[in-house]
């Protein structure tokens, strides 16, 4: 209700003030985020007298089709937000703007390099981190203490032989930790821990059958195999929190996104009892890699606003507006500078992904990628569920993968001839 | 050569807005996506026209290998062939029911079992989604007066496709209902009276008056109901969007996956010459058995 009024009033706004000396600018954000970036608005406008937004909120869940659709109309807004694993994608269309003359080196400096560096495609930049994610270890403090576990874990190692301790503790269904198995982001994630190149030759060729990742793939199974997660998707559980509440697993790893929800869906007395931690390592180098994900803000490389539209990035990437960001919804700021204010310096559960996030990696900047993340998803699951073997799994995805590839490797065959 | 210089029949002029409508909206459009379909039209080729190859079938012979499009053709089929025989089930039920003899307000009953269909899906996907909540939903408290464990609708891959099919007739059936009633009505009333003299009861005259009067309305409603679930796409697509596990993944909405999802336009636009190959061979089909019928 709250939306259709906004949009209306939106619609309302725009049909009585039609100046014709002020530039408007088309702003396209997703979810929440278009939703509560309005309010920030109205500062905008009145330091730019001469600019007015039009903010247009899409559902995450048509964002990307809603883009390309718009891409292929020729009619994409001059600013938007866009997920920081679809660059490559807009960047094959040449539907972005290269940001490299606009942003300053100090301002460069401020922002996660990891981060950062998931904008970038072949040395250019393209976008500007609005807020960072990452994922790592959420757990129960009282239940690993239970086990005999005063301190999170830090190597593989440690971490099997927690996991042995809280599955060994009294009380039947109970688990040590939670890995939905139709989610590709831990086994890549274990595998980029110990430095697997998930695709060869300039991404031209899948490359899962490697030494890395195979063992990587083989510790995540084991975890299953052990009876230490549940085989379960995401889909058959049925509520998270009460699961996470009622200790039926101990650990979890996910996103910033689900500090807020366990603050708010967990029993009060529980909320004391439940801590975050930075990834694990393989090795003795603590903290462990994860990845590098979020959203950033691009400018449409047909935009005929292209210097206002910057303001209102860089307006948007002020530290005091991320903080004001950081505290309508929860999204952890892009910028360095911002983690010093009180609010987010003292809050140790969100501390540990300010560790976490100067430890990450990307993914294949590729347009392929999405597409070959969700093969592994769908291979890791039949290997979990026993349909597949280890080895039949890993080669059935290198074959699909190198499939999706086949039109990349025909580009560059053609390109450098 | 004079025919070619002679006026056209008159009645051509008639026809022609109709005719230049449906040549530049629906055959040029068809087309232009079997073109489509003998092409590897993607993302690369969307920003670049150059990278665009001729694939001749290669498209349709990755599909028959795609363990995903006989998945979306399994619960295709299942849709259409619970949901469709259900759905006019319910249909002929209510509209027998609504033209009995005995019902007062007629029109108000019909106007409200013709609702649903009038409503759009979004805002009843809304209303169904509370109803088969796991925990506060209708349905799961129903159960539970009778002692059933509590069922996870739309989050069970085993339960999902009936959650579907459930809601889909639900929303559909109105449709046919009005057709049956039209169905009804024309049968002559002197049929019943003769039966009742003969001292036919109201099952032999469902049997032996009603059903075989119906059997015209009965291919229409067929056919029209096949073919319209055959396209199953807007329930999966604001439910489930294909999941659990792709329980619910309709040849319409792997298309629509395909192509906006992934923007394999070449793969989508062959998906679709499939789903039209296979409700043309159902329709052929049933006309065939009915002809032989009647």
């Amino acid at each position: 209700m709250r939306l259709i009024g906004l949009l209306l009033a939106l619609v309302l706004l725009g049909a009585c003030r039609r100046d014709a000396d002020k530039t408007v600018l088309e702003f396209w954000a997703m979810g929440r985020e278009g939703e509560v970036v309005q309010s920030l608005m109205p500062e905008f406008e009145r330091r730019h007298p001469n600019i007015r937004v039009k903010v247009q909120q899409i559902p995450w869940s048509a964002a990307h089709e809603k883009l390309l659709t718009a891409y292929a109309g020729d009619a994409m807004p001059d600013v938007f937000q866009l997920g920081n694993t679809w660059i490559p994608e807009f960047v094959v269309l040449k539907a972005v703007d290269s940001l490299d003359d606009r942003l300053t080196a100090p301002q460069r400096g401020d922002y996660f390099e990891g981060i950062l560096e998931t904008n970038e495609i072949n040395g250019r930049l393209y976008g500007l981190p609005w807020y960072v994610d990452t994922r790592l270890l959420f757990y129960r403090t009282d239940i690993l203490d239970k086990a005999g576990f005063s301190e999170p874990p830090k190597t593989w190692n440690e971490w099997l032989g927690m996991m042995a301790g809280v599955k060994a503790l009294p009380g039947e269904d109970r688990y040590a930790l939670l890995l939905p198995m139709n989610e590709w982001q831990v086994p890549v994630i274990l595998g980029l821990q110990l430095g697997a190149e998930l695709l060869r030759d300039e991404a031209q060729f899948a490359n899962f059958r490697s030494g890395p990742f195979r063992q990587a793939f083989h510790f995540y199974l084991d975890i299953f195999r052990r009876g230490y997660a549940p085989a379960v998707s995401e889909a058959q559980i049925a509520n998270l929190y009460q699961e996470f509440a009622s200790g039926y697993f101990a650990m979890y790893i996910t996103g910033p996104w689900n500090i807020g929800e366990f603050e708010h869906r967990l029993p009060k007395g529980l909320q004391d009892r439940w801590a975050t931690a930075p990834m694990l390592a393989p090795d003795e180098n603590y903290p462990g890699l994860s990845l590098a994900g979020g959203a950033s803000l691009a400018i449409a490389w047909n935009s005929t606003r292209k210097d206002q539209a910057w303001e209102l990035i860089e307006f948007l990437s002020e530290p005091e507006q991320q903080l004001a960001f950081y505290r309508m919804t929860g999204d952890l700021p892009s910028r360095r500078s911002a983690w010093q204010h009180p609010d987010l310096a003292t809050a140790t559960r969100v501390q540990a992904f300010k560790t976490q996030l100067e430890r990450v990696a990307s993914t294949p900047k590729i347009p392929e990628w999405e597409r070959i993340a969700s093969k592994i998803a769908h291979y890791a699951e039949k290997a979990v569920r026993g349909e597949l073997t280890e080895e039949q799994a890993l080669t059935a995805l290198d074959e699909d993968v190198d499939r999706i590839l086949e039109k990349r490797r025909w580009l560059l065959r053609k390109q450098a001839q | 050569m004079r025919t070619l210089f002679l006026p056209p029949n008159p009645a051509f002029w008639f026809l022609a807005p109709a005719l230049i409508l449906i040549a530049g909206f629906f055959f040029l459009p068809v087309a232009a996506s079997l073109l489509l379909s003998f092409t590897d039209f993607d993302i690369y080729a969307l920003g670049d026209r150059e990278q665009l190859r001729f694939v001749a079938l290669d498209n349709y012979l990755r599909l028959l290998h795609d363990p995903l499009f006989w998945t979306a053709i399994k619960n295709t089929l299942y849709f259409v062939l619970v949901g469709g025989p259900l759905s006019m089930a319910v249909s002929l039920g209510a509209a027998l029911l609504v033209n009995h003899r005995l019902v007062r307000f007629k029109g108000l009953f019909r106007s409200l079992l013709f609702l649903p269909v009038v409503t759009t899906l979004v805002a009843i996907a809304v209303v169904w989604r509370y109803l088969y909540h796991p925990r506060f939903g209708f349905l799961n408290y129903l159960l539970g007066l009778f002692g059933f464990e509590p069922i996870d609708w739309l989050g069970d891959p085993d339960w999902a496709m009936p959650a579907i099919i459930l809601m889909a007739i639900w929303k559909n059936f109105g449709f046919n209902m009005i057709i049956f009633i039209a169905g009804l009505q024309s049968i002559p009333a002197r049929l019943y009276e003769a039966a009742i003299i003969d001292g036919a009861n109201s099952w032999h005259q469902f049997r032996h008056i009603t059903l075989p009067m119906l059997a015209p309305t009965f291919v229409f409603v067929t056919v029209i109901t096949m073919i319209g679930y055959f396209q199953l796409f807007a329930e999966p697509y604001v439910m489930t969007q294909g999941g659990p596990a792709n329980s619910t993944l309709s040849v319409a909405l792997l298309m629509f996956q395909e192509g906006f999802r992934w923007w394999n336009l070449g793969y989508a636009a062959a998906v679709a010459f499939a789903l039209f190959l296979i409700i043309l061979a159902g329709t052929l089909l049933q006309l065939k058995l009915r002809r032989r019928e009647i």
